[in-house]
């Protein structure tokens, strides 16, 4: 296929509008904007705190800023241009009745801190979001605070730290973390005054018991674990690993990013982890991905359930009632009861499956999964052969051979419709393509993206590479310089 | 890819050269060019006491944010401070102006390799 021939989904350019950012269409004598005049001199008035400078407000026209917004948001790819198999970040479609039901405006209009016998609503709805994702966790308490995953690493790993310094366990501050860890959960435990070792995955991808048990000691204060892991792959021997970190005395802490691989079908509490969070933004749904906002509750077992966050949503007889102390409580870790807009979300989509089809989230996003990797495998690599769950690993190693890298790879994907797949990550494979389909695309969609990447292939394999290394040509931005953006970024303007 | 004969290597792509009682680490061109343009370094402080195959540096690439380990023990003496304006040297020059620490030799050492088994290490 050559540069041009245009692909079922191609990416083609239109209208496409050079944008200034906002402070560089300032008018100096905004034609359209006419302020009543002032009496006198506000300087007199304001005193010392008068400003000394322009305040560099743009003086747009409201069709001016309208149109600022919007021009950029058409160089953007959401999940509602097209396919996004970003993996790990589990990029769903989010239903249009979700945005119905947060607009409703009983919960739309109402204030953090208004008094709780007028949000009796609210309460109940994440009163009973809590009890659902205890019992979807199969760790039946929870705090509905933070405001991400990461949040909830952090909220997590203090409860971990609060109830082994209540036992007089105060030396363990060491976190084990499997070298193909999401590098939130290092940053979290970092965050939280421990230290991290990294344990060696072994030649599965998976943590190798040996290894563990190396590193396990009476220093240790949690194993952190993503299951199934950032390789697509169950740690199939969950139980033994947990069971070898409680025998050391230690806690298991669980990455509960990957959750949407397991759903309604298994329960990371009866897996015997201790402690989970869950990114209710991305297994349950809400438009995630530019910086927010997300949801990361937390879901515990009985030794960490003392330690949980405060305020707490209560039910006391019909009454629901935020309980704001608590002696063994971490502290509250969010100014309020959560991200209410995320968290109503996951209800509502969580709701629409209802407990009898939930299990079908996790067994769809899996079959997808496994379809695009049985489709692609024989002509990209696959690392650790097998089925996968909710998203799979391919590497570039045949196309290498080429002289194409992953990266060309995600590039050309872009000129044919699609947002790439997660690159380079997990960082114990070298030139990784991590491909997270999720339940909510149609085969259509999925043999289409598929048949973009056997595409690509044919192309390497007949050596007319220029495509590739080029890629992409019909996005308004071309490839990007990454590395001098990240050796001398210009972070303020004007520079 | 270079492999020079006068180093010896870690299965962790570091190389180590050892030079009286001082030894000066770096990554090699093998770990340079799989990490990708490296965009930061970050350095250890001087006077810090490393074990053998502790984490004493971090490299960060395009595309990974890499632990660099100590090949032997040591205290640093001396550090590459050019790498914070130019990381960049660690992908141009790795065993020359990309070098990363320099220790004076304490005791301990992780398993060192030489080039000819650094390059069998490497086929492997």
């Amino acid at each position: 296929m050559s540069a041009d021939t245009t692909f079922k989904y191609s990416a083609t350019a239109g209208i496409q509008h050079e944008e200034p950012l906002l402070f560089e269409h300032a008018h100096e004598a905004p034609s359209s904007i006419s302020l009543p005049g002032v009496d006198g001199e506000i300087s007199d008035a304001l005193n010392h705190f008068a400003r000394k400078d322009a305040a560099g407000i743009p003086g747009l026209s409201e069709p001016e800023a309208v149109r600022h917004f919007v021009r950029m948001s058409q160089w953007n790819h959401g999940i509602e241009t097209g396919f996004y198999p970003l993996g790990s970040c589990t990029m769903k479609y989010n239903p249009r009745v979700n945005e119905q039901v947060v607009r409703l405006p009983g919960l739309a209009h109402i204030h953090p801190d208004q008094p709780e016998a007028t949000a009796q609503g609210v309460l109940a709805l994440l009163y009973e979001l809590q009890g659902w994702l205890g019992e979807i966790a199969g760790l039946p308490y929870v705090t509905l605070q933070p405001a991400a995953g990461a949040h909830g690493e952090l909220a997590g790993l203090m409860m971990i730290r609060a109830a082994l310094d209540a036992r007089g366990d105060t030396h363990r501050r060491k976190v084990l973390v499997p070298d193909s860890a999401h590098g939130t959960n290092p940053a979290s435990a970092a965050l939280c005054g421990m230290h991290t070792v990294e344990l060696k995955s072994g030649a599965d991808g998976r943590i190798d018991l040996d290894e563990l048990k190396a590193h396990l000691d009476a220093d240790t204060a949690a194993l952190m674990m993503t299951n199934p892991n950032t390789a697509g792959a169950f740690e199939s021997d969950i139980k033994e690993i947990c069971r070898l970190v409680h025998e050391a005395g230690a806690l298991v802490y669980g990455d509960g990013a990957n959750l949407n691989a397991l759903v309604g079908v298994a329960r990371p509490g009866d897996m015997g982890i201790d402690c989970l969070h869950i990114n209710v933004h991305k297994t349950f749904s809400t438009p995630h991905g530019g910086g927010g906002p997300g949801g990361g509750p937390v879901a515990v077992n009985e030794t960490l359930a003392p330690f949980l966050p405060v305020p707490r949503i209560e039910k006391q007889g019909d009454t629901y009632v935020l309980l704001q102390h608590a002696d063994t409580s971490v502290g509250p870790v969010l100014g309020s009861v959560g991200q209410i807009g995320v968290l109503l979300r996951a209800h509502a989509y969580i709701s629409a499956f209802g407990r009898q089809h939930l299990h079908s989230i996790a067994e769809d996003a899996v079959l997808n999964a496994n379809y695009v990797l049985r489709r692609l495998q024989g002509r990209y690599h696959v690392p650790f052969p097998g089925l996968c769950k909710h998203e799979c690993l391919l590497t570039d190693e045949v196309q290498e051979r080429h002289g194409v890298k992953t990266l060309d790879i995600a590039k050309r994907l872009i000129d044919l419709g699609f947002h790439p797949m997660t690159v380079y990550f997990p960082l114990i494979v070298h030139g990784a393509m991590l491909i997270e389909p999720t339940e909510t695309e149609s085969r259509e969609t999925l043999d289409a993206f598929c048949d973009a990447m056997l595409d690509i292939a044919d192309v390497c394999e007949a050596g007319d590479t220029d495509i590739l290394h080029e890629a992409p040509v019909k996005p308004f931005r071309r490839r990007l310089d990454e590395t001098q953006a990240a050796r001398k970024p210009v972070l303020v303007w004007p520079a | 890819m270079t492999i020079p004969a006068d180093l010896k290597y870690t299965k962790e792509h570091e190389w180590v050269r050892i030079d009286g009682d001082t030894a000066t680490f770096g990554i090699t061109d093998h770990a340079q060019e799989a990490l990708g343009d490296i965009v930061f370094v970050e350095l250890p402080e001087i006077g810090r006491t490393l074990e053998a195959g502790e984490a004493y540096a971090v490299v960060e690439s395009v595309k990974a944010v890499s632990d660099v380990y100590a090949p032997v023990a040591g205290d640093v003496v001396e550090v590459n401070e050019a790498l914070e304006g130019e990381p960049e040297l660690v992908n141009t020059d790795p065993y020359g102006a990309g070098w990363i620490a320099r220790v004076t030799i304490g005791e301990g050492a992780a398993e060192l390799m030489s080039d000819d088994e650094y390059t069998t290490f490497l086929e492997e």
